[in-house]
């Protein structure tokens, strides 16, 4: 029962707001990603960035407002829609960028690409490529916390596509038996590729999907990064304190295609439009910070200094060389003596 | 400072594009996220939005252009602010195939020149021991030295294992180091990759290999190649173990060899212990292993007693086959319950004048090509024996390394003894008809001489 009251509780507003310096931080990485995620578009038009590219623009606010919720030492793991979660994660830019065009300085060296990205060191487990299969990671992540009984949180994030494989129903049983500290993110963006929600999944709350298994759950509008961080401290708090998985559905949306190769015909200009002018993350957070008091030059300095390092990422995208031969036969297996 | 607005790449196989409409003219104002044209690639017609902003200056390709080259100059924006640049020119050369390094990651390291001659070491006391009871002593000894290392399958706790090779390990280790999964093989194999990259050493027993095939992708998707597409961050020390192949009489889904269906796979390491001694020294070899190793056993061999040694630091490598009878004429190649096979065949041989080596492979990826090539070279004729099937299966891997290593040495052509290329039959007749029998070794090594 105390699943099914909590999970009718929506977030409640009046905790939600951010202070000036918390919300002046996630504006800034809101806008790193922004920008980061429009010029990987535009190196891609360029050829410089191939094969498959999932950009994230839209959706900022969910990682950002997350990651405020969390701590150092959390797990954070994704799907392949990924650079966003990286660059909140803190790691760099430039090694996530060169990742993109292929480079000996990228994350992974080259070899992984836009999907497959790593960084123990900032809590970013992947970077994954098949749909769903993160959530199992991610409850292995939890998992390890779990068995060495630390207080360490695993954000495992996923799609409202990737929400009807199997997979993420055997995680939710698994982490409800053994009350894993997971929380599991759906980022409901409307569609899966092509296809609407309302033509994948049978469920109309996607924050219930965990209702069988007594995984509490709410849904968030993922489109304000204040209401985002108050949901996450409450599902962060749940399971730090030993009382198992948390589900939190975030509606969102994103701007440009499934990847870099859809021609987006499954929804109107207009729709887009509508969510950009209306709902656009970047343009409340702006409005909020100018009601309190924060002067348009400040906002012009952290304009001014994304755009800078996102240059940089970019131009060390393209001078980072390409990985020597030879790294194609390294990183096989873990070499033993 | 005028701003280029390039013919963009649209899909991963695009290389050039119909410039079928625009949609903003020489004059607008342009903001970024705006439409500003419309290209046919070759899987759809997509808009193209504006990066960068400022007033379209001059339109260089009329719409309706067809055979427009990706990174073409089509039209100028007049904007502050960076210009991105052109893209570098591709320049196609002939790229001859990379061959691997002297030392490949697939080949076992520090083999001895002559690996025949190479005595195993000396690991004194041995007492009888069953399969079953080595691989539980193995995991014992593992865990009580590594506190990162668990067990976690079906069955594998309160129930003592499926196959009862878990028995005691709950009562020593708890309930947080010996964990019982629900039936879900896809989930609990995920959480434990999981798991593992975030450093622990998980043993996951699939109560068998079929109901592994659940788990398959996470197997080899996530196991064994993050590490690779991490550039060699995030590595997956795991062990997947359970029985594989045919029991007796469970018909076609329960009866079947996944040896190579693994051992096609980089980033794996595939073992197949036959004894009492190869499934303690491998078990305990694969636990410690850094890598991903799925862990090949038999039910059958379960109840099988074998000599096996005692001595607490007794352990085997990974990638090493082991000669279990010396001979001269020919080579038998087995690995797991087909050891027996060809031990068989070769007492019958010998009784026919005919002297055979067996060579038991324990280790089936990375492949011990030494030890195999030595022994060829030594008796000029081989043939393999598995119970999987013939197509695409570990014999004809035998068979080519045999041909690129030793082919000037070969008398006959390689010869592959396997199980037949049916679904596993359930009547006791037709089951004894499609698994390999001593006879079948026999014969096939009669003719080739």
């Amino acid at each position: 029962m105390a699943a099914t009251q909590e999970k009718t509780k929506k977030a409640r507003k009046t905790d939600n707001s951010m202070t000036r310096d918390e919300l002046l931080d996630a504006y800034g990485k809101m806008l790193l990603i922004r920008r980061f995620e429009e010029k990987a578009g535009q190196l891609y038009g360029m050829g410089l960035i191939a094969g498959f590219c999932h950009l994230y623009i839209g959706q900022e606010a969910v990682v950002v407002g997350m990651q405020q919720a969390i701590d150092k030492g959390d797990e954070v793991i994704t799907s392949y829609r990924d650079h966003g979660h990286m660059l909140a994660c803190e790691m760099d830019p430039k090694g996530v960028m060169a990742e993109l065009t292929g480079r000996i300085g990228g994350y992974s060296k080259g070899k992984g690409g836009s999907m497959h990205m790593f960084s123990k060191e900032k809590g970013f487990f992947g970077g994954h490529g098949i749909v769903g299969a993160q959530v199992s990671l991610g409850t292995g992540l939890a998992f390890s916390n779990w068995y060495r009984e630390n207080d360490r949180v695993s954000l495992t994030y996923f799609g409202e596509g990737a929400s009807n494989q199997g997979q993420v129903y055997e995680s939710f049983n698994l982490a409800a038996l053994l009350k894993l500290p997971v929380v599991f993110i759906i980022e409901n963006n409307r569609y899966g590729m092509g296809t609407s929600v309302e033509r994948a999944s049978a469920s109309s709350d996607l924050s219930a999907n965990g209702a069988p298994w007594g995984i509490p759950g709410i849904s968030v509008d993922g489109m304000d990064v204040e209401a985002v961080k108050a949901a996450g401290l409450q599902a962060v708090a749940h399971c730090r304190a030993g009382k198992g998985p948390f589900l939190l559905e975030m509606k969102t949306y994103r701007y440009r295609g499934h990847s870099m190769s859809d021609p987006a015909k499954y929804r109107t200009r207009e729709e887009v439009q509508r969510m950009r002018s209306e709902h656009d993350c970047l343009d409340s957070a702006r409005k909020r910070l100018e009601e309190l008091g924060v002067l348009e030059a400040e906002l012009k300095a952290i304009d001014d200094g994304v755009k800078a390092r996102v240059q940089e990422a970019a131009d060390f995208a393209q001078t980072s060389p390409e990985p020597d031969e030879a790294e194609l036969w390294t990183d096989i297996l873990v070499e033993t003596h | 400072m005028a701003t280029e607005v390039l013919m963009p790449a649209l899909s991963p196989t695009m290389t050039e594009g119909k410039l079928a409409k625009w949609l903003k003219h020489p004059g607008d104002e342009v903001k970024s996220g705006d439409v500003i044209a419309e290209i046919e690639t070759d899987k759809a017609t997509m808009e193209v939005e504006a990066v960068d902003e400022g007033k379209l200056l001059k339109i260089l390709v009329d719409e309706g252009t067809e055979g427009v080259a990706v990174n073409t100059v089509i039209a100028m924006l007049g904007a502050e602010g960076e210009s991105a640049g052109a893209a570098p020119k591709v320049e196609a050369k002939p790229t001859p195939m990379p061959t691997p390094p002297a030392a490949a990651p697939a080949q076992p390291k520090g083999v001895p020149a002559t690996p025949q001659e190479a005595k195993e070491p000396e690991w004194g006391e041995t007492k009888p021991t069953t399969v079953r009871e080595a691989l539980r002593e193995a995991m014992a000894l593992e865990m009580r030295a590594d506190k990162d290392v668990f067990l976690l399958g079906e069955e594998v706790a309160q129930y003592q294992g499926a196959y009862k090779i878990s028995q005691g390990l709950l009562d020593e280790f708890g309930p947080r180091r010996v964990i019982d999964t629900p039936i879900t093989e896809h989930g609990f194999a995920g959480m434990a990759v999981g798991a593992a990259m975030n450093g622990l050493k998980p043993i996951v027993e699939f109560m068998t290999f079929n109901f592994a095939m659940q788990a398959i992708d996470q197997i080899i998707n996530s196991a064994a190649k993050t590490l690779y597409m991490s550039g060699g961050q995030m590595g997956c020390p795991i062990v997947f173990r359970g029985p594989n192949g045919a029991a007796a009489r469970v018909g076609a889904q329960h009866s079947q060899c996944y040896a190579s269906w693994y051992a096609h796979c980089p980033g794996l390491k595939v073992v197949a212990p036959w004894s009492a001694a190869d499934a303690k020294g491998l078990l305990r070899a694969a636990i410690r292993d850094p890598n991903p190793v799925v862990f090949l056993e038999n039910e059958i061999l379960y109840g099988h007693s074998f000599e096996c040694p005692t001595s607490d630091d007794f352990v085997l490598p990974l990638g090493k086959a082991k000669i279990e009878r010396t001979g001269t004429d020919v080579t038998i190649i087995a690995f797991s319950i087909m050891v027996d096979v060809a031990l068989k065949a070769a007492d019958a041989l010998a009784e026919q004048g005919i002297s055979a080596e067996v060579i038991n492979l324990r280790t089936i990826r990375p492949l011990d090509v030494e030890t195999i090539a030595a022994s060829v070279r030594k008796t000029s004729r081989v043939v393999s024996v598995e119970e999987g099937w013939p197509f695409a299966g570990i014999g004809s891997e035998i068979a080519m390394t045999v041909v690129e290593h030793c082919f000037d040495w070969l008398d006959a052509p390689p010869v592959r003894v396997a199980g037949l290329d049916v679904p596993m039959p359930y009547a006791a007749n037709l089951e004894k008809l499609a698994l390999p029998q001593p006879g079948w070794v026999v014969d096939a090594v009669k003719k080739l001489f």
